[in-house]
């Protein structure tokens, strides 16, 4: 079946008979949802497509997935994906995270996965705490935050997520909000539609153990002035007055008004998600409320030729170079080097 | 054992049926590079040979010190060897640490043969002789032979433009030259290599074949050797022979394996030693569509080979004790999961980094018990650095068919020793193909219906439509494969895993005893011991006793027939490189009492000392007896 001969698929093709067993409210619901209704965007037959998860509240989703699934090991999902990839480059690989599983236990293989460019599609669920394990303090929890485990509060700095995949020369990095729907649907989009090893950062609310962890800039009323959305060859603007905007002073970033102080929007930073050099990916990284604006968006997208691209592109070269010179004989691989024979 | 001067004289050249060589040296000297050069040259000539490398885990220990000493045995013989020799009859010793650290292995009245140029007074000092030995009369029972190898390579090289420094590292070539003089080898081999390694390194070739050539002569000419020896060509079964290391007969086994399977070999590894030269060699296979990869740690390596196996790919991974140690968890996913995977495991002496070059049997109970909860995988061992090949294509086919990881575990002593091997005729090598579950149109595919035969569960590999499904780790509900907290499930799906690892033993063939089946001793044995053990059992024969041997490749499950073949034997004697592991899994299982032979120093058992430990307990017997 050609893709263009697919049926056209919706959600509800996407949605397996397991029922879904996270807590009420949490945030995992709307990251599904805007999982299911993703997938048909793509025109790839529901066969073709693997959800690879590791352990933590975030691994579950698989299980809720019409399609192949396999909830692996706490922090290997991307192991897995690798290997899995690798050998069948006809699959769309979805690796499905969260804070602990990508960024503790699992951090290494994340670094790898992302410089090897592996051509799959890792969306990290970013609550600040361990859920599953009923709450203690995640790589992401900030410093100073009590938990059972840290009961005087952290002493630890926290990951920047996507500073350390920019440093990892991730070819495709994403923010988005579990709550807001849109936004998230078409961050799901484009990192499905990237070529090579896409990291989408989801802003997810735990209402049990660690509630309101984004709220402070998420929310309806403030979410305005306190987030700025990203749009590709767009000065940065945000507010609810659309007056306020980032300025790039050398390497380091201002808060403008635009108006005062003779600044225009001329002055502002234009994002380019194409610029091949991640610095000033890493600096928009960095920028957080209340100092600045939180963004979300598309932080980065270049090309560059995946993993299993090169692969198979190595096989290919070396079978080509091997078949000018007459057909492999396994026999005579097995007799290389000096052989004797004994009547 | 036969030592050089105990030999039938006829004139100039004795005959010998066997002679064990050690070259050693300093781990800058070149002595892997003699020992497996002298290996190549005899292997063509027709002997039986068999190696044993022995060299430091350093790249470079400082030189002419003691833990910087490398060494090289082998040994060769007119007739079948199983072993590289107990005890060296010839000593090669290109400075005064490589003398001190090897000189107690060597036969009473053995040869050792010196480049005396190394024999200064700042390396005898590294070496801790107060004196030099060469001078005084320490060295009175042995046949010495003093070279100044340096300074004849000096002159012969004198004129190429090249450094003194340069020059000297042509020194192993010489001593390969008279050693290939005294046992009557052909030169052209080694030439031909030169020529190949060095190509385009004019000058380097040039004093490399003027040493080879200048150490040749040198045996030729001067008298300080009374005669050569003669090692006539063995008599092996007819065949097509090449020499091979265990190591390089796994990738070549991995190979045919992908080829018997009809389906795409999947390599992911972390570099360790002494499994490192599996994944060069399958990565030099990219023409043959092998894919590999080098992950960032252990796990990785394993995990990716998992998820190849997902994929329909016949993914594994290679590693040795402390990665082993890392992959457990995986494996136990691959346990739940039940998809197919080889992890090769080339023990190495532990615990810990332990010591990283040298052999040891330990991680037999890891592989069979080193997971959390009842996690039965079938596990496997070659007894030869040849059998590695066959072992390797038996870990797929118990893969495959039985749709289970395996682990294959090898040994340092099986992977970087040698030995000749019959090549197989590709074409007689039977299929071990299986079918993935096939699409279907139809709603409610059950990942865990199992074949009532084998167990095995389908293998519904991504991109098959209607198969759509998920797996994991969580406990699976018994054919729907749906995830499940049911008490009765949970101890019926353990029951299950164990049983279809179990019924792994239908399908293995008898085991072999060499010797009758019932008698008063028999020595069992696994992996890398089977040469010392099978020599043993032939001496022990030959002088009339009721002994016989038999060697597991299978170890988990055990075969079937093992139970009633102990129960035929007054004694079984277990010699193992470890405390005494597949001794506790036998009298677990048999209730039997075998007697354990454990010894870990990094090497393998000499055929004396089984031999010896046979004797104390028929000895024994015939003392109970009286």
């Amino acid at each position: 079946m050609t893709q263009s001969e697919l049926p056209v698929l919706t959600k509800k093709d996407f949605e397996s008979d397991q029922d879904v067993r996270w807590c009420p409210g949490c945030g995992d619901y709307a990251i599904l949802a805007q999982t299911q209704k993703a997938m048909p965007t793509f025109g790839v037959a529901k066969e073709k497509i693997v959800f690879i998860s590791g352990i933590g509240c975030s691994g579950r989703l698989p299980y809720y997935m019409n399609t192949y699934g396999f909830h692996t090991i706490h922090g290997r999902a991307a192991t897995i994906a690798t290997g899995l990839k690798a050998a069948r480059p006809d699959l769309m690989v979805w690796v499905i995270t969260g804070d602990g599983d990508a960024l503790s236990i699992g951090g290494n293989h994340l670094i790898h996965a992302m410089r090897r460019n592996v051509d799959m599609k890792m969306i990290m669920f970013n609550n600040r705490i361990y859920g599953l394990t009923k709450g203690q303090a995640s790589p992401t929890s900030p410093m100073g935050k009590k938990t059972k485990s840290t009961p005087l509060g952290t002493i630890e700095t926290p990951i920047i997520p996507l500073n350390l995949v920019a440093a990892a020369e991730a070819s495709f990095i994403a923010r988005s909000v579990d709550t807001h729907s849109e936004h998230l649907q078409e961050m799901m989009h484009r990192a499905g539609e990237h070529s090579g090893a896409a990291f989408l950062e989801v802003l997810q609310n735990c209402n049990i153990f660690n509630d309101g962890a984004w709220r402070d800039f998420t929310d309806k009323s403030v979410k305005e002035d306190r987030m700025l959305v990203l749009k590709h060859g767009e000065p940065m603007i945000y507010g609810a007055e659309k007056n306020k905007g980032i300025r790039l002073n050398g390497l380091r970033p201002e808060v403008v008004t635009i108006g005062e102080n003779g600044v225009s929007v001329a002055d502002l930073w234009v994002h380019d998600e194409t610029d091949p050099d991640a610095t000033r990916t890493q600096i928009l990284s960095r920028m957080w409320w209340p100092d600045f604006p939180v963004p979300v968006g598309v932080f980065r997208r270049v090309p560059r030729p995946t993993h299993d691209q090169l692969l198979v592109e190595q096989i290919d070269g070396a079978k080509a170079a091997r078949a000018a010179k007459g057909p492999v004989d396994l026999q005579k691989l097995l007799a290389s080097g000096e052989t004797w024979t004994v009547e | 054992m036969t030592t050089p001067n105990s030999g039938a004289q006829h004139g100039s050249v004795t005959e010998l049926d066997r002679v064990t060589i050690r070259f050693a040296g300093d781990s800058g000297d070149g002595m892997q590079l003699t020992g497996s050069q002298f290996t190549a040259t005899t292997a063509l000539f027709g002997n039986d040979v068999s190696t044993l490398p022995d060299y430091p885990a350093e790249i470079r220990a400082p030189a002419g010190s003691l833990p910087g000493v490398s060494g090289f045995q082998i040994s060769f013989s007119s007739g079948d060897i199983h072993t590289p020799g107990d005890r060296p009859d010839v000593l090669v010793a290109m400075n005064p640490a490589a003398l001190k650290v090897n000189l107690g292995d060597l036969v009473p009245g053995g040869a050792i043969i010196v480049n005396t140029d190394a024999f200064n007074e700042i390396n005898l000092r590294k070496a801790g002789f107060a004196e030099d030995p060469l001078k005084n009369q320490s060295l009175q029972g042995f046949n010495l032979y003093e070279i100044p190898m340096s300074t004849m390579v000096a002159g012969v090289c004198e004129g190429l433009g090249l450094s003194s420094k340069q020059v000297e590292l042509s020194k192993n070539f010489f001593a390969l030259g008279v050693m290939f003089w005294l046992y009557e080898r052909s030169m052209a081999g080694t030439e031909k290599w030169i020529a190949e390694k060095f190509a385009g390194k004019d000058a380097i070739a040039e004093a490399n074949r003027r040493a080879l050539h200048a150490g040749y002569a040198f045996g030729e000419t001067t008298e300080i050797f009374h005669t050569h020896y003669r090692v006539a060509a063995a008599h092996l079964p007819p065949g097509t022979y090449r020499n091979i290391t265990g190591n390089e007969a796994t990738a070549l086994g991995f190979v045919m394996a992908s080829k018997l399977a009809e389906r795409d070999l999947f390599l992911a590894s972390y570099p360790i030693t002494p499994a490192s030269d599996i994944l060069h060699q399958l990565s030099s296979y990219k023409h043959l569509g092998i894919k590999t990869v080098q992950s960032e740690d252990e796990i990785a390596a394993i995990g990716a080979a998992v998820g190849a196996a997902y994929g329909g790919a016949m993914g594994m991974t290679t590693t040795s004790g402390p990665g082993m140690a890392l992959k457990a968890e995986m494996l136990g996913l691959a346990v739940m999961v039940e998809l197919p995977l080889v992890v090769v495991d080339v023990q190495r002496a532990g615990p810990s980094t332990g010591m990283p070059t040298k052999t040891e049997q330990g991680d037999l109970l890891m592989s069979m018990f080193g997971r959390n909860s009842d996690s039965p995988i079938p596990v496997i061992a070659p007894a030869t650095p040849a059998e590695c090949f066959t072992m390797a294509i038996e870990a797929w086919r118990i893969a495959l068919h039985h749709m289970t990881p395996v682990v294959f575990l090898s040994d340092a002593f099986l992977a970087t020793g040698a030995e000749p091997w019959s090549i197989p005729n590709v074409a007689d090598l039977p299929s071990i193909k299986v079918e993935n579950a096939p699409a279907s149109d139809k709603p409610g595919f059950r990942p865990y219906q199992r074949d009532p035969e084998t167990l095995a569960r389908p293998w519904a590999v991504p991109g098959t439509p209607g198969l759509e499904h998920r797996i994991g780790g969580l406990e699976k509900l018994d054919e729907l494969g749906t995830v499940s907290y049911d008490p009765d499930n949970h101890h019926r799906m353990n029951l299950l895993r164990a049983e279809k690892v179990a019924r792994v033993a239908r399908d293995i063939p008898p085991t072999e005893i060499y010797g009758d089946a019932t008698g008063d001793l028999l020595i069992l044995g696994w992996g890398s011991t089977y040469g010392a053990i099978r020599s043993a059992v032939e001496r022990l024969q030959s002088r009339g006793k009721r002994v016989s041997h038999a060697h597991l490749r299978h170890l988990n499950p055990l075969p079937n027939d093992l139970g009633a073949m102990l129960k035929n034997f007054k004694h079984v004697l277990m010699p193992e490189l470890n405390a005494g592991q597949l001794r506790m899994l036998i009298r677990a299982k048999y209730l039997v009492d075998a007697v354990g032979f454990n010894l870990v120093r990094g090497k393998p058992f000499q055929i004396g000392e089984i031999e010896a430990k046979a004797e104390s307990i028929l000895g024994e017997s015939v003392e109970a007896a009286k």
